[in-house]
């Protein structure tokens, strides 16, 4: 999938993390990271943001992450919404459900 | 390297350090010989004056010099507005190369002490912790001393000082009113502090003691904390500190119903306890689950129709409100903290001011704690043998002091630690905490919103076991916790650190409990 447009999602509330996702020209994904917590948590982070690019196949992405110790359930849920707004998708409700079934 | 018997890693020396290893919770025997002291006798004649017209003619006065040893009150907290002005005295100056032991180094904005340590002013620092700027530049290595800082809790700095281990040269002691002779209080004036508890053994023991008011008042000053007999000089500023900030922040009932929900349950603990009887006693201090833990506590004495001999250590309005209920026989302040509490002790004759050394030093005749049921403490880790870590963020900042927290585990007959298991995508019940402060065979019980646990190891277990069981309270054990918080944010990274010391964390009796390393730079 595509990026079509720059987006935001998430807030700078504490426990929360504020996600911006753009389109880049060039090929791969580019991560810049800010985090309370990246000493201990940068890696895995890192880890969640690029599983939820792979979720969408997204090869080129800028992803600026500004996180104020979210968890790994809101930086994923985070980032399908900036992802959904980026590529301007609806995002796919019963995608779980299959996954849950099989 | 040696480890103590908390298992921690110690250099046998550093610099001119000698690591005496922590062994036990009792301590290492006093010594057996006379108390040190700095003070000197003097003799002073009908009409000489004490009042100095600037503090740095009183710094002059008092002979400070390059080398010397320091030492302020931290009552004021973020409000200080005194050692900012003493600092600025003693560098017009010129002295260099000063040990700064203040009883803490809370988080001062007005001023740069950091600057001070830049231009050696300040060479080494000794307290209960290292808030702020100067704090986080230590660890991290951007702020480097010849010389660890030494860290200790509030009963060890008094011991320290009385065991010629930390004598001060000149202390500087901010009083919120004083006469021209040096008879000074912190509970009058236009901006009252509340207790000196700090200062008492500064007082007692310094070479020179200079105290700066803001309120001059006609001899004699009354009430009279400090005595003008240890006071060799006055001098009038304009401000000392604003009593509005002692409490910022803390001084509100939370309304985080996680933090309501672990207070309410640290009530529970201490009301199915045995010792919750007429006359029983307790310490909260004053954080936002301390602070609401108070008003729980107040609701389940009414409920039991007890009262308390007495509450202990800093003092919040909500304590005081329990007195003004006449749920409290003596409230006894080593510390004010709030504007409520400060200006409570001068008008109500229960609430009385108590030298911080006979709240928390083991090594003394007296001890408030020695007579405590009940203490509850804050922390920011806690692992799984129990140690407590107060000093330290997991990110590898200075984000507390040691405060009381080790004396009260220690002296209370049940010390109860109240904090969340995680913060953010942080966990606090952990494997290892990253600071061991408080040894873990003093903590007696763990509460947290996801249960509370008992530590096995601790004296009291079996009767603390049997009055929680006997009252239902569900008990979990403190590994469930740990792996429930993990559960939560995965698990962290352990901080990576260099061997160089930057702080010795000291316990009670001046053994060493842990080092805290400098924080491996990041940065890719």
């Amino acid at each position: 999938m595509k990026i079509i447009k720059a987006a935001v999602a998430g807030t700078l509330e504490s426990s929360d993390i504020r996600i911006m996702l753009c389109p880049r020209e060039e090929h791969g994904i580019e991560i810049e990271l800010d985090s309370v917590v990246k000493a201990q948590f940068g890696p895995a982070i890192e880890h969640t943001v690029k599983q939820a690019l792979a979720e969408f196949d997204i090869q080129d992405a800028f992803v600026q992450l500004q996180d104020k110790g979210a968890l790994d359930c809101v930086i994923k849920a985070r980032m399908q919404c900036a992802i959904c707004r980026a590529c301007e998708i609806t995002y796919d409700w019963t995608k779980e459900d299959a996954q849950n079934e099989q | 390297m040696i480890k103590n018997s908390l298992g921690r890693e110690l250099p046998e020396q550093i610099g001119d350090y000698v690591v005496r290893p922590y062994q036990t919770a009792q301590g290492v025997p006093p010594s057996t010989g006379p108390v040190v002291t700095r003070r000197t006798a003097e003799h002073r004649q009908r009409g000489e004056e004490k009042l100095q017209p600037t503090l740095a003619d009183a710094i002059r006065a008092a002979g400070l010099a390059d080398g010397m040893t320091i030492s302020f009150h931290h009552s004021f907290r973020e409000g200080d507005l005194a050692v900012g002005q003493v600092l600025a005295a003693i560098r017009s100056l010129g002295i260099k190369n000063l040990r700064f032991a203040p009883s803490a180094v809370v988080n001062l904005k007005n001023f740069s002490l950091a600057e001070y340590v830049q231009d050696g002013t300040i060479t080494s620092v000794e307290a209960s912790g290292i808030r702020g700027e100067l704090g986080d530049g230590i660890i991290n290595g951007i702020i480097t001393m010849e010389k660890p800082a030494i860290l200790r809790p509030h009963g060890a700095r008094p011991r320290a000082i009385e065991a010629g281990e930390l004598q001060i040269d000149v202390a500087f002691i901010a009083a919120s009113a004083a006469d021209s002779y040096g008879n000074c209080t912190g509970q009058i004036g236009a901006n009252p502090c509340g207790s000196l508890g700090y200062s008492f053994v500064d007082a007692h023991n310094a070479g020179r003691v200079i105290v700066l008011t803001d309120t001059l008042v006609p001899y004699p000053c009354c009430p009279v904390s400090i005595s003008q007999q240890y006071v060799d000089y006055v001098v009038k500023v304009d401000e000392i500190g604003d009593p509005q900030k002692i409490g910022a922040g803390a001084a509100r009932l939370t309304k985080n119903p996680r933090d309501l929900m672990i207070a309410e349950q640290v009530a529970d603990v201490i009301a199915a306890s045995r010792r919750f009887e007429e006359g029983f006693s307790f310490q909260t201090g004053a954080g936002a689950i301390s602070i609401a833990c108070t008003k729980f506590l107040a609701d389940r004495m009414k409920t039991r129709g007890v009262t308390a001999s007495f509450a202990l250590g800093g003092i919040t309005a909500a304590i005081i409100e329990m007195y003004d209920a006449g749920q409290i026989r003596a409230v006894e302040c080593s510390q004010s903290f709030d504007a409520v509490a400060a200006n409570a002790i001068a008008s109500r004759s229960g609430v009385v001011e108590i030298d911080n050394a006979d709240y928390s030093n083991a090594y003394s005749k007296g001890g408030f704690l020695n007579h405590l049921d009940f203490g509850v403490l804050g922390a920011l880790e806690v692992d799984t043998d129990f140690n407590v870590n107060i000093l330290t963020g997991s990110s590898g900042q200075m984000m507390g002091g040691l405060g009381g927290g080790p004396d009260v585990a220690a002296g209370a007959a049940i010390s109860i630690v109240a904090l969340p298991i995680v913060r953010g995508r942080t966990p606090s019940i952990v494997r290892h905490v990253f600071t061991c402060c408080t040894p873990g065979e003093t903590v007696a019980c763990v509460v947290t919103q996801a249960g509370i646990a008992l530590n096995p190891r601790h004296l009291r277990y079996e009767e603390l076991k049997q009055d929680l069981r006997n009252a239902g309270l569900p008990l979990v054990a403190i590994e469930e916790l740990q792996q429930l918080a993990q559960s939560i944010t995965g698990v962290p990274q352990p901080i990576a650190t260099t061997e160089k010391v930057v702080a010795i964390v000291e316990y009670r009796d001046g053994t060493v409990v842990d080092v805290i390393r400098q924080i491996k730079n990041n940065a890719e």
